[in-house]
């Protein structure tokens, strides 16, 4: 019979100790709203089970040299209760709450979301705009990678064994700077991404934009970075000829599926829809 | 492998129980337990017919293990009336007819109190994205709405 071991230690150094360790393959437990759904399915059959929710630094948002750092068991309801949070990044706020109802809200974590590799995870794209980083714990120390670095594929990472992402690290933000996160899905609720697009721009005084990332979830097999959506953004002001160079970059960079949420044409025309109105939020966020 | 002895409170009562790792809380109340209140619906966290708090946060007991309740304290359907006297949400839902099958009506219950106890007066919109998470197939959520909002003036009223 199957009959997975489980384990909750209370330090990193511990949990990265038994995941290292572990022989057969080894999961990590935060929310468990993707773990628990593979598990009962048989999809996944874990030797062993880490909760990592008993280990303190993992619970807990701090700021940090006027960044944040997000630990990996945070749920997406208690970053919604954060104090300055959503001031500071409503964007990444507004894509966890997205993620399934308020009873996965309740569990649900960035980190989980990250690492369960899905191409239309929520709260991704709009980490990958904002700059975020994770710090990723294994048996030889720590090191620091951007988000877009950990997916490499739907279901798969590039963590190594042993290694655990403890803590999403958002950088200060600079002045006059904003982010916003939106997706297409055929209701109001409770459904995946047809398409999602994150997008966090810096302006200068004059409303003119000076930096920008936009990202694209749902539209390829990992979370995409767009380097040209974002080009066109900068050095311009929020007008018709930077958002229509916006939406032909994002509907380029496309490289979707079809499957029963949408064709490849309606996922890579959303895109561009998508990726205006989020510009258009973020910079209004940044004080245009 | 052994099971776990998992210490914990389930409606203000300490609880002991056995589990096995891969046994969810859903699992723990329903066959261990014999708290058969709380229903299994989709199993997959998408019906909410299995809602329970932990630490006063809704959850799906379907999503959560049960070896994970070790030290925290759980609410189900079966605290919420106090002995025979009904919590007043239930008596709306029976005033309201906000039911009709039953397999939804504890989560909707348990996820309505929680939403109360964050928010004593919401919007209808703000209760609908609240419950979005409860799936019911016989009223149509009107009723249930209603219920849930008339429940909250009552209460409001009252204190």
């Amino acid at each position: 019979m199957y009959a997975p071991s489980f384990a909750a230690p209370t330090t990193v150094a511990e949990a990265v100790q038994l995941l290292a360790n572990a022989s057969g393959v080894a999961r990590v437990l935060a929310g468990g709203t993707d773990l628990l759904v593979q598990l009962r399915s048989g999809i996944l059959k874990p030797d062993l089970i880490v909760d990592t929710k008993r280990i303190p630094e993992l619970r807990t948002i701090t700021t940090e040299g006027g960044g944040y750092r997000i630990g990996a068991s945070v749920s997406g309801a208690e970053a919604g209760e954060h104090a300055t949070l959503s001031r500071d990044w409503p964007g990444i706020v507004e894509a966890v709450e997205l993620i399934g109802s308020t009873q996965i809200q309740g569990r649900a974590s960035f980190v989980g979301n990250l690492c369960n590799a899905s191409p239309a995870a929520d709260s991704v794209p709009a980490l990958v705009a904002a700059g975020a980083t994770v710090v990723i714990a294994g048996p030889n120390g720590e090191r620091e990678v951007p988000v877009e670095e950990v997916p490499t594929g739907p279901g798969s990472t590039s963590l190594a064994k042993g290694e655990m992402v403890v803590a999403v690290k958002l950088p200060p933000k600079p002045a006059r700077t904003g982010d916003a996160y939106l997706r297409f899905i055929p209701r109001t609720e409770m459904d995946i991404a047809v398409v999602g697009a994150g997008v966090c721009v810096t302006l200068d005084e004059g409303g003119t934009c000076t930096a920008a990332k936009v990202s694209l979830g749902a539209v390829a097999p990992t979370v995409l970075v767009v380097p040209d959506a974002a080009a066109a953004l900068i050095g311009n002001k929020l007008d018709d000829a930077a958002l229509a160079a916006l939406d032909a970059a994002a509907r380029a960079a496309c490289k979707p599926i079809d499957d029963k949420r949408g064709t490849i044409e309606y996922r890579t025309k959303v895109a561009g829809v998508l990726a205006r109105r989020a510009a258009a939020t973020a910079f209004k966020r940044a004080g245009a | 492998m052994a099971k776990h002895h998992i210490s914990t409170t389930i409606n203000g009562e300490p609880v002991e129980f056995l589990c096995n790792t891969e046994q969810t809380m859903l699992d723990v109340l329903r066959d261990e337990l014999h708290l058969t209140g709380t229903k299994e619906g989709c199993a997959t966290g998408d019906c909410g017919a299995c809602s329970i708090t932990v630490d006063g946060r809704l959850v799906c007991s379907c999503l959560m293990l049960g070896v994970e309740a070790e030290g925290h304290a759980i609410q189900t359907i079966e605290g919420m009336a106090d002995g025979d006297q009904l919590h007043p949400l239930q008596q709306k839902f029976l005033e309201y007819a906000a039911l009709q099958c039953g397999i939804c009506t504890p989560g909707f219950l348990v996820a309505s109190r929680a939403l109360l106890e964050r928010n004593p007066n919401p919007t209808e919109e703000e209760a609908r994205y609240w419950l979005a998470g409860n799936l019911c197939r016989c009223t149509g959520y009107d009723k249930i709405i209603r219920a849930v909002l008339d429940t909250a003036a009552d209460m409001r009223g009252a204190s």
